[in-house]
């Protein structure tokens, strides 16, 4: 499955300049302080699990890095471009970083193949013979080729998002962001789509996700980021972080999510 | 869809439930009530038929349409084709029905721009404009039609006379007989221009289509800017020199007691237009309105997020989503334009109800002239909704 180019990709992680770089960053929503004095680096080829408790800022940070919400204080750089107003900076950081959502957000008027396509065709200007092969190419790597003719509507939640994530590789990005991919999706479907999330960080992707499946954390996550009231708490290997919480704020949090499963 | 097998047991025909006559079977009160249902429109269509056969012979009227020859007497003050009182009735009701076609094709395109402006406006994130579009929308939805169009020609009749008509501009004049504009005198050579200014558009929009479909297959974007600047300027110009390049303005002026040349709008025409278009556009804003909130915000987040431009977001994302809410209930409201510029009667517009109605009170053929309105509201009605369904249909089955 591991192709040459990612593989080397990943063996040049080391000395890389890092994928992400938040330094500072401050974000309110009118008197609401959602983000505090946020600073981390991501490396190109980690993977990144953020958890923490609902409101504490992980879903407005992770929108963040595309700029699907605008920070107000610090520096954020993606792939070395800095986020601004710039629209070409913001051009280029999108074609880069492919999203996730937690509630799929397939266009429900296109095919699957053509939800797959769109971004190819009109962004990449790529001839749609190709877009397509290249969208059959990925649609067979989440396990689905043979609903490409289909709607959105007539699959599955788990189908639903395995495209979603299918989509958003089309575009060939660096780095991938999950919003609480699998939150909407019932258990036996949240299986397939950590499975596909797997296979997917054994190529090297650089992946930052929100989730609470801490076995998906424990078996492919290179480093944990506990945030509460939009800071950051605690962070560290996710055996470090589950095993010997230093901080009552995440000794509470892990304590509910066991609780909860 | 196709790939599924079938399976063997489908072959087999559902079973026949038979008839039980008995008042408790679902199925015998079903069609006992559609017999009922079918008497009762066969008898009331019968009564309404003798009873109208029963008047006509005693008062001694002949049926038939052979009145439209007849010379019509019948002043009309504005018209689209050449038009006097010695011409037939037949004349004068075209000339109605191209009043009406007027103010419905103009309305229908004027409140269709003016509502989605104000729909759009609704939600901005500017107070101001925010807050001016939601006042303007309850007002005008409250009021009704008639009174409103009785608002704008009392204002209209507000206006001086030709003598002390308001001048703000060379050759614009505004008094209560209308708007009058500079305007040119119109000869072939323009008409030709005009001609070749919509083939221009067509051929823009084949070209337009045909570029997308293009860049599609090999990835190559393809300008559309400089085929629509040979297509729509250059062509029509170069029709309008080919024939000599006339130009003589019409510049209207006062004569005596009125304007001589120019266009006008006269205050009939426009308190009837601008009445239909404010009252409509904002039904329209109110739908379109709908049709954007429709679309879920997520849409716009994954579309951009794929790292599709603004434009690109509306047009492959929003619009087709938004389109499918949003032209059913258009179609209602290009219905409501073309039927209640009927109320124009009320201002003293002689659309094609006016001049039928004066039809049938000068030769008392009130059957054939109620027959001939119902007619040309019947055949503009079912173009609209003909033209509106094929459309709807268009975008729907771009979702399942």
């Amino acid at each position: 499955m591991s192709n040459t180019m990612e593989a080397v990709a990943s063996a040049a992680r080391a000395d890389a300049p890092p994928a992400i770089m938040l330094d500072k960053v401050n974000k309110w929503y009118g008197a609401m302080h959602v983000l505090r004095d946020v600073s981390l680096n991501v490396a190109l080829g980690e993977r990144l699990v953020v958890c923490g408790p609902s409101g504490s800022g992980k879903s407005t940070l992770i929108r963040c890095i595309n700029r699907l919400e605008t920070h107000q204080e610090g520096s954020i750089k993606v792939d070395g471009i800095e986020l601004s107003d710039d629209l070409r900076a913001l051009d280029a950081i999108r074609r880069e970083v492919g999203m996730v959502f937690q509630s799929f957000n397939l266009f429900p008027h296109l095919t699957i193949l053509e939800n797959c396509t769109l971004a190819p065709i009109w962004v990449r200007h790529m001839p749609k013979a190709e877009a397509e092969a290249l969208a059959m190419q990925y649609l067979e790597r989440v396990k689905i080729p043979e609903q490409a003719k289909k709607y959105p509507g007539q699959l599955s939640g788990g189908q639903q998002q395995r495209v979603a994530i299918a989509r958003a590789l089309c575009m060939k990005p660096k780095i991938m962001l999950f919003d609480e991919p699998t939150s909407a999706l019932d258990p036996e479907m949240i299986k397939e789509v950590l499975e596909v999330m797997v296979s997917l960080a054994e190529t090297g992707m650089t992946m930052v996700c929100v989730t609470h499946e801490m076995g998906f954390a424990r078996q492919v996550a290179d480093r944990v980021v506990f945030m509460d009231r939009g800071e950051i708490v605690e962070q560290g290997p996710p055996g470090e972080i589950f095993e010997n919480p230093r901080t009552d704020r995440l000794k509470l949090f892990l304590s509910q999510i066991l609780r909860g499963h | 869809m196709s790939q599924t097998s079938i399976d063997p047991r489908s072959l087999r025909a559902p079973p026949k439930r038979p008839i039980k006559l008995s008042w408790s079977d679902e199925r015998v009160r079903g069609i006992f009530w559609q017999v009922v249902v079918v008497g009762i429109v066969v008898s009331m269509v019968w009564w309404l038929w003798s009873n109208t056969v029963h008047n006509l012979e005693v008062r001694r009227i002949a049926t038939g349409f052979g009145f439209l020859g007849r010379e019509a007497g019948l002043p009309i003050a504005e018209s689209l084709i050449d038009y006097n009182p010695t011409n037939s009735y037949l004349r004068a009701l075209m000339v109605g029905l191209l009043n009406t076609l007027k103010v419905a094709v103009v309305g229908i395109i004027l409140a269709t721009v003016f509502g989605t402006l104000i729909g759009i406006a609704r939600l901005s994130k500017n107070w101001v404009l925010r807050t001016l579009s939601a006042t303007y929308v309850e007002v005008i939805r409250d009021l009704p039609l008639l009174l409103q169009l009785l608002f704008w020609y009392a204002i209209l009749q507000g206006l001086p006379g030709p003598r002390q008509a308001l001048h703000p501009a060379e050759g614009v004049f505004l008094s209560n007989r209308g708007l009058k504009l500079p305007w040119i005198q119109w000869e072939g050579a323009h008409s030709l221009a005009l001609v070749a200014f919509l083939l221009g558009l067509v051929a823009t929009i084949m070209y337009r289509r045909q570029a997308l479909a293009k860049q599609i297959a090999d990835g190559v974007p393809r300008a559309v800017w400089p085929v629509a600047l040979v297509c729509l300027v250059a062509l029509p110009l170069a029709a309008w020199a080919a024939l000599g390049a006339p130009f003589t303005p019409d510049i209207p002026a006062l004569r005596g007691f009125n304007f001589q040349g120019g266009l006008t709008l006269s205050p009939e025409y426009f308190a009837l237009l601008a009445g239909l278009v404010m009252y409509t556009a904002g039904f329209i804003a109110e739908i379109v309105r709908a049709g954007i909130q429709a679309v879920p915000n997520g849409q716009r987040e994954a579309a951009q997020a794929l790292g599709l431009r603004p434009g690109a977001v509306l047009r492959l994302v929003v619009l087709p989503q938004a389109l499918r809410v949003i032209v059913p209930p258009m179609t209602s409201q290009y219905l409501n334009i073309t039927k209640n510029s009927s109320l124009a009667v009320a201002i003293g517009y002689q659309d094609i109800v006016s001049i039928a109605n004066t039809t049938l009170n000068q030769t008392g053929q009130a059957i054939e002239g109620i027959a001939i309105i119902m007619l040309v509201y019947l055949t503009i009605s079912l173009s609209i909704s003909g033209f509106m369904n094929w459309y709807n249909a268009r975008i729907a089955l771009v979702e399942r």
